[in-house]
């Protein structure tokens, strides 16, 4: 079978295929994994931020049905797996951008199911920062909203980068999926090669790409996290 | 003047309720620096935290100038928190910030346009000794350093009230003491009153004037800080003077009459007083116990005598120690 797959026809073809398909794919992917990781993190940092801060001991306490309404909303939403996620969004989808198919509409499903996780992370993020700061900042009269934008969000900076990029590289990884609910990138092309009409080549290929960009997004995030972060001694 | 008055705080824990602090009534004055000294968990720092109310009081009240601190509303009571400021065992900076933006920081929250503020938080390195380290980084800092940024930080918006909870705990001794020296130089050029929180005896000799000794949540002795510690009167007290126990040793043993000679910050630290009074009294006292403590060329503290040959000797020997300035004598 292998001969086959990587016989110079179709080694041939699949390079033909990569020059025609892959820069624009490979530009959808990028696009869609950083609109949705953006739309993502607007919804997902003030819902982390309540997490934190609405708690009993938190600087902004809630009442706690709000508390408990959150934490469902974001369990549900993280315990539907992504394949049908996709598809039960649809309404939402039409509703939103018009069409359920193509690249644009891919990014609803890719936000509503990640924002709830990026929502996790930031909650993880903000958790790090030492209380006795927080009192320290109490102490000097600053008010809840002063905390949380003077000391929680900027103390936890080189975490939330780290977690930023966690999410990026999960967000691609689920971008590739949309392709085969009618999602553009590389994942639709991984799928309608590699998956319908058995061109193997292509699909491995498309996922070098994803590897690649995994990569690129990994180590641009953690130069970022690290170059952040004050508290290292080799700043020295 | 800073008025607690039968303060209560009551925490609810797992196992039911847990009385931090019972009926606890202090004054401290304007300008002066207070210690409240007690082991761990003896509820000095819920009683700190209350001074601001970072905790609120479960009973009592808190006046700061006639100002009941309890009656404020959040907002109120954030701005009058920065008249009480504070500092702490952890330093507590914020670490992704640079020093002087770190001293900047309760000026920003207050509004004040950034350049005054600038100008504001490098006076105060000058003050704390580090105006070289501006544009370092926390982590880049030696404990000491950090508190002295800390203490900038707490002077930033030239409060009435400075709290130190366990500030130098975290720190060793030299370094304790420059903190410290600091602290008493501030008070003296600004008037600011302290209030010391530790379990450190030292820092409460060197530096308080006066002193409350807080056990189990209750205030049990309090006064000067040569009153109380020249002459404890409670446990805890007892046990914070002599840490070693040395005045229990052979209080309960012989029959020779005894006597206890005690030093409220007398001249005598560089007198040879027991051996004189042998040489001029012809009395052979027995040391049985002995805790003193000379701060500066004072001596503070108490040794237990015992006295052979009768009652006539002791009277001697009372005679010719109660006669020496800042001594008392009395037969126990």
């Amino acid at each position: 079978m292998f001969d086959k797959i990587f016989s110079s026809e179709a080694l041939a073809e699949s390079i033909e295929i990569l020059k025609n398909e892959f820069p624009v794919a490979l530009w959808e992917t990028f696009y869609v994994t950083v609109l949705a990781t953006a739309f993502a993190i607007v919804l997902g940092l003030p819902l982390g931020v309540l997490l934190v801060a609405g708690e009993k001991n938190g600087v902004l306490p809630l009442p706690k049905g709000i508390m408990n309404v959150l934490n469902v909303i974001i369990n549900l939403l993280r315990s539907v797996p992504f394949l049908i996620l996709m598809i039960l969004v649809f309404p939402l989808t039409r509703a939103i951008i018009g069409t359920t198919v193509g690249t644009p509409a891919s990014i609803v499903p890719l936000v509503i199911a990640s924002f709830p996780f990026v929502a996790r992370l930031v909650e993880s993020s903000l958790r790090e920062v030492n209380p006795n700061i927080i009192e320290a900042a109490q102490s000097m009269g600053a008010s809840p909203f002063q905390i949380i934008v003077k000391v929680m969000i900027p103390e936890s900076v080189p975490s939330l980068i780290s977690n930023a990029t966690i999410a990026i590289t999960t967000i691609l990884s689920y971008s590739a999926m949309s392709g085969i609910i009618g999602g553009g990138g590389l994942g639709k092309i991984a799928i309608n090669y590699g998956y319908y009409r058995y061109k193997y080549l292509v699909m491995v290929f498309a996922v070098i790409l994803l590897i690649v960009l995994v990569q690129l997004f990994q180590s641009i995030g953690t130069k970022l996290a690290t170059k952040s972060d004050k508290r290292l001694k080799s700043k020295r | 003047m800073i008025e607690i008055k039968n303060l209560t705080k009551t925490f609810e824990v797992s196992y039911g309720t847990l009385d931090a602090l019972k009926d606890v009534s202090i004054t401290i004055n304007d300008g002066e620096i207070f210690g409240i000294i007690g082991m761990s968990g003896a509820g000095k720092s819920t009683l700190v935290r209350c001074i601001n109310m970072l905790e609120r009081p479960t009973e009592g009240t808190v006046c700061i100038d006639g100002c009941d601190l309890g009656r404020l509303s959040a907002k109120e009571l954030r701005a009058k928190r920065r008249n009480i400021t504070m500092i702490f065992q952890g330093f507590n900076l914020l670490m992704q910030r640079t020093c002087l933006k770190n001293i900047c920081f309760p000026l920003e929250l207050d509004g004040i346009p950034r350049a005054e503020a600038k100008k504001k938080a490098l006076e105060l390195l000058e003050t704390v000794g580090l105006p070289d380290k501006a544009n370092a980084y926390p982590s880049q800092l030696s404990g000491g350093q950090q508190q002295r940024i800390a203490i900038a930080r707490a002077l930033a918006t030239n409060p009435q009230v400075l709290l130190c909870d366990e500030a130098t705990s975290a720190l060793d001794p030299k370094t304790t003491h420059s903190i410290l020296e600091l602290i008493k130089e501030i008070n003296r050029k600004t008037g600011i009153t302290v209030i010391i929180i530790t379990h450190q005896m030292s820092v409460v000799e060197e530096i308080c004037t006066n002193v409350a000794i807080l056990d189990n949540g209750k205030v049990v002795e309090s006064g000067s800080v040569s009153d109380v510690f020249s002459k404890p009167q409670s446990d805890a007290a007892k046990k914070l003077v002599f840490p070693e126990g040395a005045e229990e040793v052979f209080a309960e043993s012989g029959n020779e009459p005894r006597i206890r000679v005690v030093f409220n910050g007398a001249e005598a630290a560089n007198i040879p007083l027991i051996s004189q009074m042998a040489i001029d009294k012809g009395i052979a006292a027995n040391i049985l116990g002995a805790s003193t403590k000379a701060i500066g060329d004072r001596a503070y503290g108490n040794i237990l005598l015992g006295i052979p040959g009768g009652k006539e000797q002791v009277a001697t020997a009372i005679e010719y120690l109660g006669a020496i300035k800042d001594i008392t004598v009395e037969e126990v």
